[in-house]
């Protein structure tokens, strides 16, 4: 058998604290990121993208 | 093993076994490793440059290629903060950055500039066009690769050819609206790193003592107090012409010409007190007047020229338009 599997680190309550702070940082981040290129790529297409027989 | 060492504490992140390391890092110390004041500065200077392109570029890809550079010069702000963690923990102005203070790791801001480098220069070449993409990749690889690990702990020209990185904005700028390098940021560019020697000389000749601690080979410890003033004194009578040259070129009217002039007396009035005032408290007073003064002179060249080009205020300056 090899070495057991190393225990996951105890986190305080601060760390927790951060690291709850820190991931709501990065899921406002990417979803500003998935906005802003939505946005940009309506914007690239321009209104003729509308113009288009039926 | 103790519970002291399952429960990650405050501790300095390199402290900790790799297996076991949880980032302390605050929000807030990511943000601070992105140099905010140095963001902004940014922002506005390339902001100026979109607007003296006179670029027909559509607002929404304007705005959201300065953010793309916003980050950008973020993200080698933060790879700076990488590199030169040893030098910042050893001078007073840097020592409580994330990096020396322990609540951020050397390899989390490693990935964290990285990842914003690749992916600022990825959007920016997406959103705008690959030139602007290349010239934004440039720029931050001189900023960290040719000044921060060359240039800064190698020469007393440090500050002069390591400013490049920080004149380049507005002529990034410049090709994410316009899709190529128009001579008015070139000028903007010229200008920003004409200015760039007083105003860090003027900040090195009072913290002359923190950098000899640090070992960087600033102009003042290389070559003494005395040279760099005549330094100062030269650049700042070369940077003062040189900010006239918009009105010269079309591109700075009436309000830019009256506030170039003025403000590049003041510049000249404060250079030549930094030259005629050597010892005691009053040379350092002079010298942090200086310095205080060429970030409101640099402000106030680019507040005129965004109030001509972007609120309508440009009126020619009679016999040159």
């Amino acid at each position: 058998m090899g070495s057991p599997a190393p225990r996951p680190p105890q986190l305080s309550e601060a760390d927790q604290k951060r690291r709850r702070a820190r991931s709501v940082a990065i899921a406002l981040a990417l979803g500003f990121m998935v906005l802003l290129f939505y946005v940009v790529t309506i914007a690239k297409l321009g209104p003729q993208v509308l113009n288009r027989p039926l | 093993m103790t519970s002291a060492t399952d429960t990650i504490s405050a501790q300095a992140g390199p402290a900790f076994d790799a297996g076991a390391a949880v980032s302390n890092g605050e929000v807030r110390d990511f943000v601070a490793l992105l140099k905010p004041r140095v963001m902004s500065l940014v922002i506005f200077t390339a902001l100026v440059g979109m607007l003296v392109s006179h670029a027909a570029a559509n607002p929404v890809i304007a705005a959201a290629s300065l953010l793309m550079i916003a980050v950008g010069a973020g993200a080698s702000g933060c790879l700076n903060m990488w590199w030169d963690a040893d030098i910042d923990a050893v001078m007073s102005r840097t020592r409580t950055r994330p990096i020396p203070a322990g609540r951020i790791t050397p390899d989390e801001a490693l990935s964290f500039g990285t990842a914003l480098s690749v992916g600022s220069v990825l959007a920016l070449g997406l959103i705008a066009n690959w030139l602007a993409a290349a010239l934004l990749a440039f720029t931050i690889a001189f900023y960290v690769v040719v000044y921060s690990m060359g240039l800064k702990r190698w020469t007393d020209q440090n500050i002069v050819i390591g400013g490049l990185a920080g004149a380049l904005p507005p002529v990034v700028a410049d090709a994410a609206v316009s899709g190529s390098v128009g001579l008015p940021s070139l000028v903007l560019c010229a200008l920003i790193f004409l200015w760039t020697p007083p105003h860090f000389w003027a900040l090195a000749l009072v913290k002359s003592g923190d950098y000899a601690k640090a070992g960087i080979p600033m102009m003042p410890n290389v070559r003494g107090p005395d040279a760099t003033r005549t330094q100062i004194l030269a650049y700042t009578l070369v940077l003062v012409p040189f900010g006239l040259l918009p009105v010269w070129l079309g591109f700075g009217g009436l309000v830019y010409a009256a506030v170039s002039a003025l403000s590049g007396l003041g510049m000249i009035a404060l250079a030549a007190q930094v030259y005629r005032v050597r010892t005691g408290d009053q040379a350092a007073r002079a010298a942090m007047q200086l310095f205080g003064f060429s970030v409101l002179y640099l402000f106030l060249l680019f507040a005129a020229l965004l109030a001509e080009h972007g609120l309508g205020l440009f009126r020619p300056v009679p016999g040159l338009a």
